[in-house]
């Protein structure tokens, strides 16, 4: 018993050594750089009391919902679709939902200035059809675009697979009961497709808190955390802050998905 | 208005008119076909796995439309085109079908909550419910809590709560071991017969048929191939098929000479034979073991003992051996030689 128990600790080790090496480590090497600041431990504190900190991050914890959101509700539908509809091109269309999965954050804002930026696509056909250039790649909308983009074939993935093993003789058993299309969506399908959407819902508002390559390649007017802690690290060499923020932006986004995980009540809740 | 009282407008008749279905991957499930179940009859689909009784079933739920051409008809009304969540027929699935997200009482009162009861009425029809099946302290449970047998008498509770016109069940007790399916069986029929309520069962368990069907409708590869009552189907059976599907039957070879039916085993009279019988058939039961010789005798090739009585396979010189039963006070072993006799009366002559 005793040798195994042993055995069992020395193959952990080299698990617990890369987890001290790689997480613990900085972590609390960054907990006491943030507190090395002039203003010490109050560092912490500035995001809340510097309104500049705070603004960036309500603006990152209100646009990663909303990518969250959106995504859900886009892949909510495709996803089910793509399960449940076999036509022609059908795999080639999920290849393509999923071609993002292979592009760096910076090629999606590429791609959205491709798409809304001022020579982009939308501006050219704004232009001729209505003589307004219409470019939003540069705002919120095209950050909210690059991230949905982005967070859309992971989750149209969890959403199939789900999808899949979802019992049709429950939906009919609730048509036989008299359900609409709208109760059966209601009351079986999102019920269950509810783990699908929290674990892909979680994923997806973590990856946006903490998304930087598509922030940084629209650039302009917009201030996410992300981009926040880059300046202040790299132009204000404000090394004590961005640790601070950095580590606030950590905290911030697990007690977010710790929420959703534990508010097993509603969809909604997930997608929050 | 009495939402919650049981009084019951006259059961639904339904007809099936030349409903043939062919799948979009060309598989011809069901040939046309042609049936009358009236109104407060318990019918059974009764076959082999994929046969059609579930496409049929199906057909009638409004699950699946029938090939062009066919038709269902509800009391007279053609409600072929009509989605299922009108038709209002109640369905009890093999697999329970229960809704994971809801709580046993909210499965039961489901239907009702989408025909917008209120709360009152509602609780009321659903206690009823919960009383009927005998599973009120079940109420409040998750289905993950509950067995297969409380399973199943939810989903019958669930079916029965917005009384539906008809009662469609599909193989509901094949998931449950041997001594509780006989039980909830013996409770379904009381129910059934209750309620008066219009009721298609389909199963392959040809006891489970027998017992519970008012008419059996056998089915073969996507045909009817019989329809009548229990005891027409066990002792009229239109074709070998069904005489073999259902119960167990001998069938011996040979010719008809003068009333007599000479086999490799002995003479067998038979006063009715039809003119150039090759082939009789014959129900173990039917047979009795002679004192001294019988019209037909063998050798025991084996024997289980049943508790209450002995099968016995006698070598009659035949292709198949014929099996019959004993009581087992009698002291037979392998190897044995027996002499038998038939009641000619049992015989069923079919050709083909
Ligand atoms: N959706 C479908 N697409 C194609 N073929 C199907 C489909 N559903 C059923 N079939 C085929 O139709 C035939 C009849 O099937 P059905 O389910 O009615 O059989 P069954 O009598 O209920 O059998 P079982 O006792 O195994 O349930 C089978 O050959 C089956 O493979
Ligand atoms: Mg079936």
């Amino acid at each position: 018993m005793r040798r195994d128990t042993s055995l069992l600790f020395l193959l952990m080790l080299p698990a617990a050594a890369f987890f001290t090496a790689f997480f613990l480590l900085p972590v609390v090497h960054l907990a006491l750089v943030g507190a090395s600041g002039k203003d010490g431990a109050a560092a912490y504190s500035a995001i809340v009391t510097d309104a500049n900190y705070l603004r960036a991050l309500i603006a990152t914890l209100g646009i990663s919902a909303a990518t969250t959101f959106l995504t859900l509700v886009i892949s909510g539908f495709a996803g089910v679709f793509l399960q449940r509809n076999v036509f022609p091109g059908r795999s080639a269309l999920v290849a393509m939902l999923t071609l993002p999965l292979a592009f760096p954050g910076v090629v999606v804002g590429f791609m959205v200035i491709i798409l809304a930026g001022r020579q982009g696509l939308i501006g050219t056909i704004s232009q001729a059809l209505t003589g307004e250039k219409v470019v939003f790649a540069y705002s919120m909308a095209g950050l909210l675009m690059g991230y949905v983009y982005f967070s859309i074939p992971r989750t149209i993935l969890t959403v199939m697979a789900t999808a899949e093993k979802l019992d049709p003789k429950l939906e009919e058993a609730a048509r036989s009961l008299g359900a609409s299309t709208l109760r059966v969506v209601l009351d079986v399908i999102l019920p269950g497709l509810k783990p699908a959407f929290i674990s892909a819902g979680a994923i997806c508002f973590a990856t946006a808190m903490g998304a930087f390559g598509t922030a940084f390649t629209l650039a302009t007017r917009i201030d996410v955390l992300p981009m926040v802690i880059y300046t202040e690290f790299t132009l204000q060499a404000n090394i004590a802050v961005a640790a601070a923020l950095s580590l606030v932006l950590g905290l911030v986004t697990w007690a977010a998905l710790a929420v959703a995980r534990t508010a097993a009540g509603s969809t909604v809740a997930a997608a929050g | 208005m009495s939402q919650t009282s049981d009084a019951r407008e006259k059961p639904l008749s339904i007809v099936l008119e030349k409903c043939a279905k062919t799948f979009a991957d060309g598989t011809r499930a069901l040939e046309p076909v042609d049936l009358a179940i009236n109104g407060g009859e318990t019918i059974v689909f009764l076959g082999p796995s994929g046969c059609g009784k579930t496409t049929t079933l199906r057909i009638i739920a409004g699950l699946e439309q029938p090939d062009a051409g066919g038709r269902v008809l509800f009391d007279g009304e053609d409600v072929t085109n009509l989605a299922i969540e009108k038709r209002n027929v109640g369905m009890v699935f093999q697999s329970y079908a229960l809704f994971p997200n809801m709580t046993v009482a909210g499965n039961i009162g489901y239907g009702l909550r989408i025909k917008g009861w209120s709360k009152a009425d509602l609780a009321k029809r659903v206690t009823e419910m919960l009383a009927l099946m005998r599973i009120e302290r079940l109420a409040d449970r998750a289905i993950d809590q509950l067995s297969g047998g409380q399973r199943q008498r939810v989903a019958l509770a669930r079916a029965l709560a917005v009384r539906p016109r008809a009662l469609l069940l599909d193989e509901p007790l094949t998931a449950l071991d041997a001594r509780l399916r006989e039980d909830l069986r013996v409770e379904i029929d009381d129910l059934l017969r209750s309620l008066n309520i219009t009721t298609i069962y389909v199963t392959h368990d040809q006891a489970e048929a027998m017992a519970l069907g008012d008419r059996i409708v056998v089915m073969q590869q996507g045909r009817v191939a019989q329809i009548g009552t229990p005891r027409d189907i066990y002792q009229q059976p239109a074709n070998a098929f069904v005489a073999e599907f259902v119960g167990t039957m001998n069938k011996l070879s040979g010719r008809v000479e003068g009333g007599i039916f000479v086999t490799a085993g002995g003479r067998m009279p038979w006063p009715e034979a039809p003119a150039g019988a090759t082939r009789v058939m014959f129900r173990p039961e039917d047979v009795s073991i002679a004192v001294s010789d019988g019209h037909l005798n063998g050798t025991i090739a084996s024997l289980f003992f049943l508790g209450d009585r002995v099968r016995l396979f006698v070598d009659v010189g035949d292709a198949q051996p014929i099996v019959i039963e004993a009581s087992n006070r009698r002291k037979l072993s392998r190897g044995d030689r027996i002499g038998l006799s038939v009641d000619p009366r049992s015989f069923v002559a079919i050709d083909h």
